[in-house]
């Protein structure tokens, strides 16, 4: 019990400390580093919770997938962040003020909360005792919550086409395979005889059109 | 010592709160205002997750499930409006964003 409870203070310690420092580090490259630390801090929590599928997934999805997002997107972006930067302390009133007052209604609220004793009755799929965690999400997950597994799937599939969508560009200087010409050229559009004179050799304006 | 629902609740508001802080503190980086919305959908999950296994309901498990491949989605999409934004303007601080007079 004490080490579950000291792992409990490691990882949120770490994770807030780390958020915090993604929040306010200079270069984005730590943020997004910061922000890594912090999730897979955050997946420690699910597991000392139990929840050790959504631990799992949670590093699948954010290390492995958002954060190296992040990373790409940061590095491409020829962007000075410095000057992005530049309002940090002007700011930090206003954001100080709203973040305070908006703590403060969290701990009203979280210091005056009691579980009501109905709950336990209305509970929707209770976690059954026999079945690792898992398990039990597969056995809710495809059974029950089936549509909504599916309509999560729509919404990375069209989030996937949607990105490819907008960042695909067409140049024009790139040259592309197109089946469709490939199979269409014929002898005639593709040769042609010519007399060359000799000495000189042929001109580039006798060239046909496809050679230019 | 036990570690109650309380405790992880505190810490989903930290995250929460450090969320919202992080988005009137960089107002003109959009790449931190996103990761600043990823530490709000982490401190949601972290609540969801929290009440799920204390009140021994698995739905709130699935509701996490469901709140991650939004914020994924929600990511990749804002990064690629980032960068198309980001090749038609030269630049992308927030500011500059005032096509639209909005």
């Amino acid at each position: 019990m004490i080490l579950s409870a000291l792992f409990f203070y490691l990882f949120a310690g770490i994770c807030v400390a780390s958020a915090v420092m993604v929040i306010v580090s200079r270069n984005p490259v730590h943020s997004v580093l910061f922000l890594i630390l912090a999730f897979v801090n955050a997946s420690g929590l699910f597991v000392l919770m139990g929840a050790e599928f959504l631990g799992m997934v949670l590093i699948f999805v954010y290390v492995g997938a958002v954060a190296t997002l992040f990373l790409f997107v940061i590095m491409m972006l020829d962007v000075d962040f410095t000057e992005l930067r530049s309002g940090f302390l002007e700011y930090l009133p206003i954001g100080l003020v709203i973040g305070g007052i908006f703590l403060a209604e969290l701990l009203l609220v979280g210091g005056g909360w009691v579980i009501n004793a109905g709950v336990a009755k209305s509970i929707t799929a209770a976690i059954p005792d026999n079945v690792s965690n898992t398990e039990a999400l597969g056995l809710v997950l495809y059974t029950r919550y089936i549509y909504y597994f599916q309509i999560a799937g729509m919404v990375l599939l069209v989030a996937m086409i949607g990105a490819i969508v907008l960042t695909l560009r067409h140049k024009a200087s790139v040259k592309r395979q197109d089946i469709n010409v490939q199979n269409a050229r014929t002898p005639e559009l593709a040769m042609s005889l010519r007399k060359v004179a000799s000495g000189q050799g042929l001109q580039d304006a006798d060239a046909p059109e496809w050679v230019q | 010592m036990t570690i109650g629902l309380g405790h992880y609740l505190s810490v989903g508001a930290m995250l929460f709160t450090l969320g919202i802080l992080g988005i009137f503190l960089n107002r003109k980086n959009i790449i931190v205002i996103l990761m600043s919305i990823e530490l709000i959908l982490l401190a949601v999950n972290i609540n969801l997750v929290a009440f799920s296994t204390f009140l021994g309901d698995i739905v709130g498990q699935v509701f996490a499930l469901l709140v991650l491949t939004v914020a994924a989605a929600e990511t990749a999409i804002g990064l690629a409006v980032l960068v198309v934004y980001f090749r038609n303007r030269g630049s992308i601080a927030v500011e500059d964003v005032n096509l639209m007079k909005g």
